[in-house]
């Protein structure tokens, strides 16, 4: 992987890249191993939990309640989170909430900045613009700091760096941190991302994070992390800038009832995790930083509102439990989906938030086996979303792509009997030329050409039969008529 | 500049969700969501109490019932037991309580600088949920900034017996009042499970955590 970061504009088309994917054994290992392991500690805490699916319920329906009425709670977060001294900053797209982050961290003339592990800057590929700006982002969560000194690009939302091993780390570390000695065990790594770090938090004037949750009933902001770096940035510099989505917001402090108990045990399968962080605008009192900066942004997260099927995608709260579920994601890792969101939820909302002008391949990356629907703990129905993204895509294509030709010409031989047999006789008479015989006498089809090939790419085809049911029926009758029955 | 891309937003959601209700309308389906799962503690406080002890224990964490008069002596054997030499505390803790023949220098905003030339810190607590192990900690006296409870190395907790509560929801209403608060919950020790999902303890937080329960402490 290359230090390019994933931008589905530019990426290959899914099936292109799944194939280079599948042929790096040692990634499929890795990523089965994690995947494998956290999908096995979730199952557990969710088991002992004889209400999970009443909360299931409940955090669907506060998020599908907050989405209907995102003006006011956006609004409602703004006026209270001002109130309590921070400054909210609007963005419509990527382009617009890195203008206004880059001029912050700028007007605070800073050089550095410590960042807190978030998907939404990733989305807006924020270091980019950071360094092209002069300022040096130090990422603090350990597999974004792998990520990051590796030149590489996460894989999955929550546990980035789950697609490297331990050796892998080792030499990263040892090569970037220029260490001479370093053990292998994973004690041993973090034990080095803490002396790489410390410093860095205790120097380092101006921190960047995304969010988990905002609370429009207080202006609070909510995070959740693992490690304490979440709260080293949230809490030494004298500036903290949060970029969120607009779909972050939640109503209520209440409403985090359900979805902090949602979150963890379908993220990392923790009971909790390690530390939860909600804090409101600036403190008075000198704990945390002077200055505090919000900026909610759009990025065509209002095109998703407004697709009634569509919009439950934004309902995601960014557990990552249906990529650890996903059967596709499980061979392929998440650098296939050629953007930062992987897996099932980043076939849907990857190509939304192209206005499927990008990404349509992803709609198809899936079996539609409905894993994901299952360990979804805010029930976002993806198998649904993805048939109706595949929908849209090809009413995108218009009418005159073969394969729509093609789809067309099939709809005229299965509206006539007529036509149907013919086409039956027809195929018979086109196959044969195509038809293998196996030991036992069957005929079996190995190759197709042209876009009939994408079936017989991963397996065979049996060869029509030579009688149809409904022939054998009909000389059946006649057979019996003739014999005076 | 600014302005515009606030109402370019709104705008665009309100076209995407059809016309905005009155507030009240809005608060009247927020009050309409189901909300069936558990908000009340199914098991007797004692029950609690050891819910909680087995869930810190199983983060790593030490825990010791003890009543109030043994908190000094008590807190001064583990902080010894861990090599801890200087503390930091906040402001309005209970000097009662304080490690017995420890240095603790009371935090008036030492620096991050400072912090981390200390070995330790001791705090009280708001609440603690027994379901999920979990510590809340505000910005209030006997708890402090969030920086002391995070530099140091090392955490010494005391948590009330009557703070205890058994579920997430419970702990949400209790803290409803005060929300609006710097709050941190921690859940054990520091960890990470980014490398081969191998949970390790310590990573950047505090690596070593001892909790004292205490039979008799104020009530909230």
């Amino acid at each position: 992987m290359s230090g390019q970061p994933l931008d589905p504009r530019t990426a290959p088309t899914f099936p292109a890249a799944a194939r280079a994917m599948l042929g790096d054994t040692q990634l499929r290992k890795n990523v089965r191993h994690a995947t494998g392991v956290i999908q096995t500690k979730r199952a557990r805490v969710v088991e002992e939990m004889p209400d999970w699916q009443e909360l299931r319920e409940s955090g669907r329906q506060i998020r599908e309640h907050t989405m209907r009425h995102l003006d006011h709670y956006l609004q409602q977060f703004e006026q209270n989170c001002t109130r309590a001294g921070g400054v909210v900053h609007w963005a419509r797209d990527a382009e617009e909430a890195r203008r206004i982050v880059v001029g912050l961290v700028q007007a605070e003339g800073a050089r550095e900045v410590i960042k807190i592990k978030s998907m939404t800057t990733e989305e807006i590929q924020l270091n980019k613009a950071l360094e092209a700006a002069g300022v040096h982002p130090y990422e603090t969560d350990l597999a974004e700091l792998i990520i990051q000194l590796g030149q590489d690009q996460p894989s999955h939302i929550v546990v980035p760096a789950l697609h490297k091993n331990r050796q892998q780390i080792r030499e990263i570390f040892q090569r970037e941190m220029h260490l001479g000695t370093l053990g292998e065990s994973p004690q041993d790594l973090a034990d080095a991302a803490r002396r790489f770090l410390r410093e860095k938090f205790l120097r380092v004037k101006t921190g960047v994070s995304g969010a988990n949750f905002l609370i429009a009933e207080t202006g609070g902001v909510c995070i959740v992390e693992s490690e304490g770096n979440g709260r080293m940035c949230l809490t030494l510099p004298e500036t903290l800038i949060t970029v969120a989505g607009i779909d972050k917001v939640v109503p209520t402090f209440k409403d985090l009832e359900v979805l902090l108990q949602l979150l963890p045990r379908s993220a990392t399968g923790e009971r909790m995790n390690p530390y939860n962080s909600i804090w409101t605008g600036v403190d008075a009192d000198g704990d945390g930083p002077r200055r505090f900066h919000i900026v909610l942004m759009d990025n065509a997260r209002t095109e998703i509102l407004a697709d009634e099927e569509g919009r439950q995608t934004l309902h995601c709260i960014r557990c990552g439990a249906c990529q650890n579920a996903c059967p596709v994601y499980r061979q392929t890792g998440g650098h296939a989906y050629g953007s930062v969101y992987a897996g099932p939820i980043g076939a849907i909302l990857t190509p939304q938030l192209q206005v499927l002008n990008h990404a349509q391949t992803l709609p198809y990356a899936s079996s539609l086996c409905g894993a994901c629907y299952e360990v979804c703990p805010v029930k976002i129905n993806i198998p649904e979303v993805l048939i109706h993204l595949r929908n849209k895509v090809v009413r995108k294509k218009g009418p005159l792509t073969p394969e729509a030709l093609a789809m067309r010409a099939m709809g005229l031989v299965f509206r006539s009997e007529r036509r149907f047999r013919a086409a039956q006789r027809m195929g018979r008479v086109a196959e044969a030329p195509l038809v293998r015989k196996d030991g036992q006498g069957q005929g079996w089809i190995g190759w197709l050409p042209g876009l009939l090939g994408g079936w017989t790419q991963v397996r065979d085809l049996q060869a029509m039969p030579q009688q149809s049911f409904r022939e054998w029926w009909e000389q059946r009758e006649k057979s019996e008529v003739s014999r005076g029955n | 500049m600014a302005t515009d891309a606030r109402e370019a937003v709104l705008t665009r959601i309100r076209a995407a969700t059809g016309n905005a209700p009155e507030t009240r309308a809005v608060m009247q389906e927020w009050q309409g969501i189901r909300r069936q799962y558990r908000q009340h503690a199914a098991r007797d406080h004692e029950g609690v109490l050891e819910l909680l002890i087995d869930r810190l224990r199983d983060y790593d964490a030490t825990v010791q019932r003890v009543s109030r008069d043994e908190v000094s002596a008590v807190a001064a054997r583990l902080a010894a037991a861990r090599g801890i030499r200087r503390m930091v505390v906040p402001e309005g803790l209970d000097p009662a309580l304080l490690p017995a023949g420890l240095a603790c220098e009371t935090d008036r905003g030492l620096s991050a600088e400072e912090l981390d030339g200390l070995d330790g810190v001791m705090t009280g607590c708001t609440l603690a949920i027994a379901e999920t192990g979990t510590i809340v900690l505000q910005r209030v006296a006997g708890q402090g900034r969030r920086a002391i409870s995070l530099v140091p190395d090392y955490h010494l907790c005391v948590v009330d017996e009557a703070r205890v509560v058994e579920t997430v929801p419970e702990a949400m209403a209790r803290l409803q009042p005060t929300a609006a608060l710097a709050t941190t919950f921690f859940s054990g020790p520091s960890a990470t499970a980014d490398i081969e999902m191998t949970r390790i303890k310590g990573v950047h937080g505090p690596r070593f955590l001892d909790v004292l329960l205490v039979r008799d402490g104020e009530r909230l």
